[in-house]
């Protein structure tokens, strides 16, 4: 349990190496909410998606900032906010259909579906030119209430 | 991050361990790419029991990888995933391509 709200902030350069800290970083934080592994696990999955979106397409040839902000409410929701001040998406929705992706190689077009499937609520916002923010929106039940909480989603 | 590959007559084994990500993806794929292009195998397993944490880039490692043996007439077989390692795999096509098999069917231990 928690008893008092809480807010970090990071700002990291898009350097893929960052990959690891920023979930580490934030899984670190949302530990306070005392979450099961799977649900810290769900956060540091959906982090490492976003980060590397940034890394990826919203800074494809330059070094930018990532700005990270988490939150934990007194409820236990934990809000992740991931900004950049990228390229933008021109199509936030297309962008968001699972397997469809702008790079070749092996990128397997599943960021925003794996970032929808492991969080509640998945907000995106993005303009051309400007950058992109997206976040993470996540109720903590914790171990124990586990129980409690509404079945996990079956694949 | 590692991985150790053991080729046993036609048969490719790459034990992949620690975190996969798009950071030290490209170190994987290069290692298993070159165990490919080496022995050429009939099957390719690739084996994710000793991975701790992993991304959408663990699909694309896979998809690469499949994609990659069926040139030399390959298949994949993916072993030991994890509960979440095996929902990512899941939200991609990939089961319609490689075979999914769990530790015991596998025949190894976690």
């Amino acid at each position: 349990m928690i008893n008092t709200a809480n807010e970090i902030k990071i700002t990291l350069t898009s350097r893929s190496v960052n990959e690891s800290f920023s979930r580490a970083a934030i899984a670190a934080f949302v530990s306070q909410a005392d979450p099961t592994v799977e649900e810290l696990n769900d956060i540091k999955t959906a982090v490492s998606e976003a980060v590397t979106n940034c890394i990826v397409h919203a800074y494809p040839n330059t070094h930018g900032k990532i700005y990270i902000t988490a939150s934990i409410s007194l409820a236990g929701k934990v809000l992740i906010r991931i900004r950049d001040q990228g390229l933008g998406i021109e199509d936030v929705k297309k962008a968001r259909e699972p397997l469809y992706t702008t790079l070749g190689g092996d990128r397997a077009g599943l960021g925003f579906s794996v970032m929808e499937s492991f969080s509640d609520k998945l907000y995106v916002r993005s303009k051309l030119g400007k950058g992109t923010t997206v976040t993470i929106e996540k109720q903590i039940w914790g171990k124990l209430k586990a129980e409690k909480a509404p079945k996990a989603q079956e694949s | 991050m590692a991985v150790k590959i053991v080729t046993n007559g036609s048969c490719v084994t790459a034990y992949i361990e620690g975190e996969i990500d798009h950071h030290n993806a490209p170190a994987l794929r290069e290692s298993i790419d070159s165990a490919i292009e080496k022995s050429r195998p009939k099957t390719l397993k690739l084996d994710f029991g000793g991975v701790s944490f992993m991304d959408s880039s663990g699909v694309g490692l896979v998809m690469g990888r499949y994609k990659n043996a069926a040139r030399y007439g390959g298949e994949v077989e993916v072993l030991n995933l994890s509960r979440s390692a095996e929902r990512i795999m899941k939200l991609s096509a990939l089961e319609n391509f490689v075979r999914f098999k769990k530790s015991a069917e596998a025949g190894r231990m976690n």
